[in-house]
């Protein structure tokens, strides 16, 4: 065991975590949005509609996020006309590709998961809703979306959990986040049990943290049904 | 078209073959995941803690680490560590391991975390009277098992196994990285000797989809099979 190795790699791997970090806020946040918006076509009642959305999430959800982040970085460098427009800009950084992938991934578990809670909340709260007067657009705003949220904060941690996980795959278009250097530094020193402990632990501790926050805003908003 | 042509014109037969190692890592992981699961869940449910705990740092362990990190830490670590077994029994020169077994070995031992917590669910959600009452009839440890407790808990297990399958199935992805020629590394070589990555990696999404699609069906099967009589 190299102790010293583990010590100096310390400050190397916590600064890619920033880096980490960064994609996984960021993807989650559009992936919220994107999620948000395939659940409410896949609660649509037109059948066009609702199965373009269906086809979006199963389509990104059976297939390997490797194949979505290479698609994205790799492929769609080589339509010409998209090289001609401003999106080529944003598709040149690898940075902005993982993130793009990483967003659609997680926009299509978290349109699932609000999909599902959307559809299971009881039909008493929005009668309630309809009885008092209350037009269809704030029933929808005010009542089902948040009941909706708070139904779905349990299955929305794993999927927090498992953008974390899925942010290492970012190292494969060249990106340096925490699993990037983590492989730099164990194919320099020969030494991958010490460097998988550190940085193991830096994700370890991450997970932990989501965790605790999503058991706590459980307990807060969460309530029995 | 030309390029998905059998033969030396095309990239058909390549794919195919990729596909089967694709298909041959996956079983392999998750039977090697079953052997972990099989360990682990007695130990998961154990009342000793110190047995306990071993198998609650098991599964968060590998379930809050990246597989990525798994991966390379059995790649790059894998032969050093039968290297200096090897050394003990007075074998000095230099082993390589397999890239199929080690792909296979890591991918496997995620996928068996998944699986004890699949176990350990349902063998918790059986009920409780079932174990007594096979208990007080005096049934022998072997019908006790195969008979009264494993049909019930493949019941309650097999809808989350086939979400394990599905999660093994797009893992074995990443052990490209290793340069094992599944859909995703022969993906990459193919791209490159043609410099047309986007329609070999849309054909290696299409291929996961297939694998995917098939494989649910499959296990659809499977589940009305075990959940008659409910």
């Amino acid at each position: 065991m190299d102790i010293e190795l583990m010590i100096n790699s310390f400050p190397k791997l916590l600064n890619a975590t920033l880096i980490t970090l960064k994609l996984l806020s960021v993807s989650l946040i559009l992936g919220i949005f994107i999620g948000l918006g395939f659940a409410i076509l896949r609660i649509n009642n037109n059948k066009l509609i609702n199965k373009f959305a269906y086809g979006y999430s199963y389509i990104f959800r059976g297939t390997p996020l490797l194949v979505q982040i290479f698609i994205i970085y790799f492929g769609l460098g080589q339509i010409e006309y998209l090289r001609t427009t401003f999106l080529w800009i944003v598709l040149k950084e690898p940075y902005w590709c993982a993130i793009i992938a990483f967003s659609l991934n997680t926009g299509a578990y978290t349109s699932e998961i609000l999909r599902s809670a959307l559809q299971t909340i009881k039909p008493g709260y929005l009668e309630a809703g309809r009885s008092l007067g209350i037009p269809s657009k704030i029933i929808f705003t005010k009542i089902q979306i948040p009941i909706a949220i708070k139904q779905s904060l349990p299955a929305y941690g794993n999927e927090i959990i498992l953008m974390l996980k899925g942010t290492s795959l970012a190292s494969t278009v060249t990106l340096m986040d925490l699993t990037g250097v983590a492989k730099y530094i164990i194919s320099t020193t020969f030494k991958p049990v010490e460097v998988f402990i550190v940085a193991g632990g830096i994700y370890l501790f991450m997970t932990f943290i989501i965790h605790n926050v999503i058991k706590y805003l459980e307990k807060k908003y969460g309530f029995q049904t | 078209m030309e390029l998905l042509y059998f033969g030396d014109k095309g990239w058909g037969d390549e794919l195919f073959f990729a596909t089967l190692m694709t298909i041959a890592v996956s079983i392999t992981a998750m039977i090697i995941g079953f052997i972990f699961a099989t360990l682990f869940t007695p130990l998961k449910l154990s009342h000793n803690k110190i047995l306990n705990s071993i198998g609650n740092a098991y599964t968060t362990v590998i379930r809050g680490v990246p597989e990525l990190l798994v991966i390379y830490l059995f790649f790059f670590g894998g032969s050093g560590a039968i290297m200096f077994v090897a050394s003990i029994f007075g074998y000095n020169d230099y082993i390589e391991i397999n890239a199929f077994l080690t792909g296979s070995f890591s991918i496997g031992i995620i996928s068996g975390a998944y699986s004890t917590e699949v176990f350990r669910g349902a063998l918790q959600s059986i009920d409780k009277g079932q174990f007594e009452a096979a208990k007080v009839l005096g049934f022998n440890k072997y019908i006790y098992f195969f008979k009264i407790i494993l049909p019930q808990m493949l019941r309650l297990a097999i809808p989350n196994l086939s979400n394990v399958w599905q999660i093994t199935l797009k893992d074995t992805s990443l052990i490209s990285v290793t340069g094992l020629v599944e859909i995703m590394r022969q993906s990459y070589i193919a791209a490159g000797s043609t410099r047309d990555p986007l329609f070999f990696y849309s054909f290696a999404a299409v291929l996961y989809l297939m694998l995917t699609f098939l494989s649910m069906q499959l296990l659809n099967k499977l589940e009305t099979k075990y959940s008659k009589g409910y």
